[in-house]
């Protein structure tokens, strides 16, 4: 585990259709900051466009960029290419065994009407000489970037076994600096690669905590337009929202329930953050906990029949869990500080990511919850808000960068790692969104 | 038990030392100055010897000036900042002058309010903050109807980490971040 290859990709403006000037802003630029020695050998070939109009999306290039920025593969750059078969019978599999690629990508984009379009690609094994898998999928135009991204997830898969989950999104908050007083935070949305960044809400006053609900169809967060903490959510296709918590105290920490009909979150209404439970369509809700310390930043387990939450019910911060039900809070956070907190559960709720305080400063630890242990994945002073990807292989979390806040994503074998940096101001709090259905 | 019901006279004489001066700042400021010295605080020393004199210490903080004018920039109550060590929200003792002086004004005005404004500085996570944060404000609250303000005239927010006034990753900002503002 050496930090042997660094490499560093920017994703080029070229790559993003109409609009560029007005994206630019706004668009997350990917650097790989640390990869897996030995990344699996890989070869893209570029994919045959046959369609009217000139290729809006590159979707090999998003493909091997994709891949390349997972760490674990490292695509052959398209110049060194041998050859570029467009047909299983077409590979010379010699002049591939010899450049030690492990495995082939061939593909084309048609065109199948005037806004419909099929990429076909395989995934062959240049060993056995095999294909492992050959798909094709029917798009519009409009979703050609994300179904580039869902051919990423499929040849991810074939090989690794493990789920992809590039063609996804992640929310955050941005802060632009207008003057020394003043500063606008956006709440924004973007593909996982950074791209397609748009804002679904601007203001004033300071946002935070976004959250997707189980089928990304709609975002939980906190906005201070009011001039204290109110929960929001809001649908991200009409763009309406709802105004769900507010009042007197903290109204913050938003958290929907794995069947999307209820939001965990943290009021103080009564002078002391508790946990309540509301039922989003009745709007009743139920006091989880009645400690006098701190109880906040709840997140329910997959199952929905826990959650776990931040105390400091016990001196610092550290993480319980709780029944849902009700119960005894029962603490998950040992023998790793004294400051743990803002925990987010992986999608199998083995493991849970943490900002763990120390010595050293704030950084993103993993807890194994069935084995007892932890690891502290990252490295910086002041990593915060750490966000499991849905395919449980990455965190996604904040970091301090040269020029302020900025985003990093980090294996959670702690092996790769990458950073997203905004080209103007700073980006944090990321949420990543659920796998699209 | 002493201490704090000299403290309630004390209000008390205060409050009505101001009340009788609508809003005169010259006489204001004499009534306040007339008030207090007939205490004798701060001093203890009895320059009568046929009368018995009890100093309540250095630690009490009223001085001439406690119930100023609020936008007196010279004043007690212009100091409007309250800063807290790092993951605590104890009042330090160099602040209960203060603290004092804003209790004793919004004592003296029921009709007045303020908003308290909780901060804490950027590290560890964005929701533990916004509950330390109004851990402060209402560690500043409490400390103000205690001395007389009532509840209602005293409201809590938390911002958290969200508006530091100092941006900055060193000790010097966040010993400035983490504060409450008193705002009338």
């Amino acid at each position: 585990m050496s930090l042997v290859r660094v490499i560093f990709i920017s994703i080029a403006l070229s790559c993003v259709t109409g609009a560029a000037a007005a994206q630019s802003r706004d668009l997350l630029e990917i650097r790989i900051t640390q990869g897996i020695e030995g990344a699996l050998p890989i070869a893209i070939v570029p994919f045959d466009w046959a369609a009217d109009a000139p290729a809006e999306v590159n979707v090999s290039a998003v493909v091997a960029a994709d891949l390349r920025g997972s760490g674990r593969f490292a695509p052959m750059p398209v110049a060194d290419l041998p050859s570029r078969p467009a047909a299983f019978s077409d590979i010379n599999f010699k002049d591939w065994r010899l450049l030690g690629m492990d495995n082939l990508v061939i593909g084309q984009v048609k065109q199948t009407s005037a806004d419909q379009f099929a990429i076909e690609f395989r995934v062959i094994d240049v060993i056995s000489e095999k294909q492992l898998a050959g798909f094709r999928i029917p798009t519009s135009g409009k979703n050609l970037r994300l179904t580039a991204h869902h051919v990423s997830d499929l040849i991810f898969e074939t090989i690794l076994k493990i789920k992809g989950a590039f063609a996804t999104r992640i929310a955050y908050i941005t802060v632009e600096k207008i003057n020394n007083k003043d500063s606008k935070f956006r709440l924004q949305i973007s593909d996982s690669d950074g791209h397609n960044a748009r804002t679904i809400l601007e203001s004033r006053e300071p946002l935070l905590s976004p959250a997707w609900s189980p089928s990304g169809d709609r975002l939980a967060y906190v906005s201070f337009e009011d001039r204290n903490s109110a929960i929001y959510v809001q649908d991200i296709r009409s763009g309406k929202r709802e105004k769900v918590a507010f009042g007197r105290g903290i109204n913050s920490s938003p958290a929907f329930s794995p069947d999307g009909n209820s939001l965990l979150m943290t009021r103080s209404r009564d002078g002391n953050p508790d946990i309540f439970l509301m039922d989003l369509k009745t709007k009743k809700q139920r006091r989880l906990t009645t400690h006098p310390a701190i109880d906040t930043e709840a997140r329910w387990t997959p199952d929905g029949r826990h959650l776990v939450f931040t105390s400091d019910r016990g001196g610092g911060p550290q993480i319980y869990r709780l029944p849902i039900d009700g119960g005894r809070p029962k603490r998950l956070t040992f023998n790793m500080g004294n400051y743990n907190s803002r925990a987010s559960l992986s999608p199998d709720g083995k493991q849970m990511a943490v900002v763990n305080g120390g010595d050293k400063g704030y950084r993103i630890a993993v807890v194994d919850l069935e084995r007892d242990s932890f690891e502290i994945l990252t490295d910086a002073s002041l990593d915060e808000s750490p966000s499991f990807a849905p395919n449980g292989a990455m965190i996604i979390y904040a970091t301090m960068g040269r020029a302020g806040a900025e985003l990093a994503a980090v294996s959670v074998d702690g092996r790769v790692r990458q950073r997203l940096a905004l080209q103007k101001g700073e980006v944090r709090e990321p949420a990543w969104g659920p796998i699209r259905k | 038990m002493t201490l704090t019901n000299s403290k309630w006279i004390l209000l008390a004489v205060l409050a009505l030392a101001v009340a009788g001066c609508s809003g005169n700042k010259t006489k204001e400021a004499d009534g306040n100055r007339a008030a207090v010295e007939d205490r004798g605080i701060g001093h203890g020393e009895a320059d009568d010897p046929g009368v018995t004199t009890t100093g309540i210490g250095d630690d009490d903080p009223y001085s001439s000036a406690a119930l100023g004018d609020p936008n007196d920039p010279d004043g007690p109550l212009s100091v409007r900042i309250i800063y807290f060590d790092l993951d605590s929200s104890n009042v330090r003792a160099d602040f209960r002058s203060t603290i004092e002086a804003h209790a004793a004004y919004l004592a003296a005005n029921p009709d007045a309010s303020i908003s308290l404004e909780g901060h804490a500085d950027e590290r560890g996570s964005r929701e533990y903050n916004l509950a330390l944060g109004e851990r402060r404000a209402l560690a500043v609250r409490k400390q103000l109807v205690l001395l007389g303000a009532s509840a209602g005239q005293a409201q809590a927010v938390s911002y958290g980490e969200e508006r530091p006034v100092m941006v900055g990753s060193d000790e010097e900002s966040y010993a400035l971040n983490r504060r409450v503002e008193i705002i009338y």
